[in-house]
């Protein structure tokens, strides 16, 4: 961002919070996910399948290591993307809760990934504009990671959704069991509205609608049904997890939390 | 599972200009599939700017026992290889 703005938001620490917060939750999101789909490393149905969630994973954890250091920066107390990454505890991580849900079996996390491609693609094409240049170039490439990601996990749903009975069920019993997360994906909350009104974000009343027509659009392809909007407990964003991050915090914290400061 | 998708070749152009180079192979379901498992498996390493799939069972090959018939016959004429011109200093990379 400009000295300008710089300057202005030194003046108003609440301000700064917020952008720091909002840097943070893209990060997180970026980091959790990335983490989950490493899980899958040699474990994937076939070697073609092993290698596109390792591509997926690296793709995420490059924008989670971007956003990571540029959060680091605003907020301006010496942590870098190793120290957000690794230091933080579960109630500090700010990702959506969609994000941290276990992996299930294939389908399951092909949901979970092509629910947060279609936001992300929002998202990241939103900041393009954005009045934080910084954040603008960071979504300008992710957004073309996000295209592919999007096109690999939409394939999939489809394939799976208009594939046997049995893969149709299972995905559309993980879209059963994931819909009540997608209830965070566009709840503006106070970051989000500052951010929005400093231009530094995009309205996410204005992306929710076109999400959903592309959520639509993939569920019709892969003869899914959309399951009913439920209750919303959750807000990932705001620290408040499934039980689900603390475990996968603790394997990929432990290494760095055991020998602090190790290198290789 | 890979048991059940069909083989597929993997042709990768390395740089906008030159060919397109037989790289290896891998399964898919289908068309769409390979050139993704193609751009995953084989282009994680800028290897590449364009891809072609073909499935290995339409390639039509040449019988490894009808070699000699088809190749032995090259190998007494040298006189096809371009070696016996002199080659001006001026010339360079030829």
């Amino acid at each position: 961002m400009s000295a300008r703005q710089q300057a202005a938001q030194e003046r108003d620490p609440v301000q700064q919070a917020a952008h720091v917060r909002y840097v943070l939750r893209l990060a997180d999101t970026s980091l959790v996910l990335g983490q989950r789909l490493g899980e899958w490393v040699g474990h994937a149905p076939a070697l073609e399948e092993d290698l596109g969630l390792a591509n997926l994973a690296l793709d995420l954890i490059g924008q989670a290591r971007l956003l990571l250091s540029y959060a680091g920066e605003l907020e301006g107390r010496g942590r870098d993307e190793d120290a957000l990454a690794f230091l933080r505890d579960a109630p500090e991580f700010a990702n959506l809760t969609l994000a941290e849900q276990p992996n299930g079996d294939f389908g399951h996390t092909i949901v979970r990934q092509w629910l947060i491609d279609a936001w992300q693609l929002e998202i990241y094409q939103g900041l393009l504009m954005s009045a934080d240049s910084r954040l603008g170039a960071i979504a300008a490439k992710a957004l073309k990671e996000t295209r592919y990601h999007h096109r690999f996990s939409s394939g999939w749903l489809i394939r799976l959704g208009d594939g046997t009975p049995e893969s149709h069920d299972r995905v559309q019993a993980a879209l059963g069991c994931l819909w009540r997360f997608t209830a965070e994906l566009f709840a503006a909350d106070d970051v989000d509205e500052r951010m929005q009104a400093a231009a530094i974000a995009p309205a996410l009343a204005e992306l929710a609608p076109r999400w959903s027509a592309r959520i639509d659009e993939d569920l019709a392809a892969a003869t899914l049904r959309r399951p009913a909007a439920q209750p919303y407990p959750w807000h990932g964003r705001r620290g408040v997890h499934t039980e689900h991050l603390g475990h996968m915090l603790a394997e990929m914290q432990h290494l760095q939390r055991s020998y602090p400061g190790v290198q290789w | 599972m890979s048991e059940d998708w069909p083989l597929y070749e993997v042709f990768i152009r390395s740089r906008s200009g030159l060919e397109h180079k037989h790289v290896g192979s891998l399964h898919a379901a289908d068309a769409r599939m390979a050139i993704e498992h193609a751009r995953d498996v084989y282009t994680r390493r800028q290897e590449g700017v364009s891809i072609w799939v073909l499935r290995s069972a339409d390639i039509i090959a040449s019988d490894p026992e009808e070699a000699d018939a088809l190749f032995e016959p090259a190998r007494d004429k040298v006189y096809r290889h371009p070696t016996f011109y002199a080659i001006p200093e001026e010339v360079k990379n030829l």
